[in-house]
């Protein structure tokens, strides 16, 4: 064990994770520090490959029909080092009936000059459920570009459930694209958190695609920027012509202080009249009368905002 | 003299204006320790200027007078610093909260840990506990919700403002616990347009446009408020 997987291991105990997990043998999971795979479990009924190449890692991920991974799969992506590069490929098949929850914790404690990308494209079979829980930790350093960019297509009858948050450290620069697509009568619900600071720079774009009748799908997102932070979010829900009694809901919240600065872009595309999507979006400070409610009780001002700003990004 | 030695709250002299309109003309009053002052008057009469003014709300600074509580000046302190010394207020129209629990908090308010019997006692099961405070509770769940965050505080003087207000099925039984449970810890003004709430009080004024009309014993204050106030004279006369 070399000194960059020790830190990691000990960046990912500060995340609230436990080296016991990685040890488990019922639990499947994957620790990549650079371009390099450190470790690596599969479990029954999941596929779990992953090679080093001079530009990135390959991952090839495969959840075989019927099965449903019992525990959660638990990936570990990070650089101890103040520089680097980091570039993930993830190809991920999650085959009818499969279901399959994934834990990724991604750690740049000493960020000074690192890019972390990663590329994934998702198939989801029929009648199966993926979920997806990407939590960062940075560092103060904001010496950072991330880029997670996803293209996740959905059978029938499924389900996905993505989460994506950085809250611990800066944020750099986060250039985040998802793409999703949903069959008849499948669901999709994408969520990001993410807390900007200092010069952090935040972009995210999210498309659902409702293709198929009965499909739902729900665009979230809650940021909140201060210092110089600025943060750009444009979320997408669009209904196709067969999406006849789709329903959809982009919901995003963006809260500013100081000198930060915020927009937010709902954008959404009815093809099929029985279809409906709805939007709503604000950006604002902190609500005055939640200060004063909290202040009543004897919290400063300081924390007051505090107690308001965790609760948006729970 | 006896009575000002037992006062908890003074009001002198207060005067505020918002927009270049009096909201409130020359208030001097005091309330007690241990027991219930009841303000009551009609809607816009100032008395939620006035909660507002004692709770120490940035935009609702008084122009002139003083506010002493336990014999200190507090005119010029934060909501923060009034509450630390034991005021608290009761919002007649408590705002939510996203991503935080009722646990969390009750746990903001209460110094002995276990806020369960807080919730209980405003008719709250402890499955409640769980639930966010956001609009997922319905108005009178959240008002229960702050009613009982205001009991985990044990204020040594709470302004309730318009307890009664937005919450379902309520009798005024329920509200009569709630005061006097509060007034074990402390003192109590009691904002109402209710007379049955105002009742509640041991001691009452009426305030109306800014001014206390009187003075009293809360029966005195409510039939009056009864014989003199309902319709409102100044409202007939401006509109007839």
């Amino acid at each position: 064990m070399d000194d960059a997987y020790g830190l990691l291991l000990k960046t990912y105990r500060r995340m609230g994770g436990s080296e016991s997990i990685l040890r488990d043998e019922r639990v499947a999971h994957l620790v990549i520090h650079g371009n390099e795979v450190y470790s690596s479990r599969a479990v029954e009924g999941l596929v779990l490959d992953s090679r080093s190449r001079a530009d990135g890692v390959d991952v090839e991920l495969r959840v075989k029909g019927g099965y449903r991974i019992e525990y959660p799969v638990h990936m570990c992506f990070g650089i101890i080092p103040e520089e680097g590069e980091q570039r993930i490929r993830l190809n991920a098949k999650i085959e009818d009936g499969a279901g399959i929850k994934i834990l990724s914790h991604c750690m740049f404690p000493n960020a000074e000059r690192i890019i972390h990308e990663m590329d994934a494209i998702v198939e989801i079979g029929d009648r199966a459920d993926f979920e997806y829980l990407e939590r960062h930790y940075h560092g103060e350093g904001g010496g950072i570009v991330v880029a997670p960019r996803a293209k996740i297509s959905l059978g029938d009858h499924s389900r996905l459930y993505t989460e994506f948050s950085i809250l611990d450290g800066r944020v750099g620069k986060l250039r985040m694209d998802y793409d999703m697509e949903a069959g008849e009568g499948s669901a999709i619900e994408a969520l990001a958190k993410v807390l900007g600071y200092g010069d952090d720079e935040i972009t995210i774009r999210e498309r659902g695609y409702l293709r198929g009748r009965n499909s739902r799908g729900l665009i979230k997102s809650r940021i909140v920027v201060k210092g110089m932070a600025m943060s750009e979010v444009i979320s997408e829900l669009i209904a196709d012509k067969g999406a006849e009694g789709a329903r959809g809901h982009v919901d995003c919240v963006e809260l500013v202080m100081e000198n930060a600065r915020a927009r937010a872009i709902p954008l959404v595309d009815v093809w099929n009249e029985r279809a409906k999507i709805t939007h709503e979006a604000s950006i604002g400070t902190v609500d005055k009368k939640q200060l004063n409610t909290l202040m009543s009780k004897g919290l400063s001002k300081e924390e007051a905002i505090d107690v308001i700003v965790k609760g948006y990004l729970r | 003299m006896a009575m000002k030695d037992r006062s908890i709250l003074e009001v002198r002299n207060l005067n505020m204006s918002r927009g270049g309109r009096s909201i409130l003309r020359d208030l001097s009053f005091s309330v007690e320790e241990n027991r219930v002052y009841g303000v009551l008057g009609p809607n816009g009469a100032g008395k939620s200027s006035l909660a507002y003014a004692l709770m120490g709300l940035e935009e609702y600074k008084p122009d002139s007078g003083e506010i002493i509580y336990q014999g200190k000046e507090i005119t010029e302190l934060s909501i923060s610093e009034r509450a630390r010394m034991g005021i608290t207020m009761l919002w007649q129209e408590p705002v939510r909260f996203e991503g935080l629990s009722v646990r969390d908090y009750l746990g903001l308010c209460s110094r002995d840990g276990d806020v369960r019997e807080y919730l209980l006692k405003v008719g709250l099961d402890e499955r409640y506990l769980e639930r966010n405070v956001d609009d997922t509770l319905s108005g009178g769940e959240r008002k229960r919700v702050e009613l009982a965050s205001i009991l985990a505080l044990k204020p040594k003087l709470a302004i309730l403002d318009e307890p009664d207000s937005g919450i379902d099925i309520i009798s005024l039984d329920y509200i009569a616990e709630i005061v006097y449970e509060l007034k074990k810890h402390g003192s109590v003004i009691l904002i109402t347009h209710n007379e049955d709430v105002a009742m509640l009080s041991d001691r009452c004024l009426l305030l109306c446009d800014g001014f206390i009309v009187k003075e009293g014993e809360p029966g005195e204050i409510v039939s009056y408020f009864k014989r003199k106030c309902v319709p409102c004279p100044t409202k007939r006369e401006r509109y007839g």
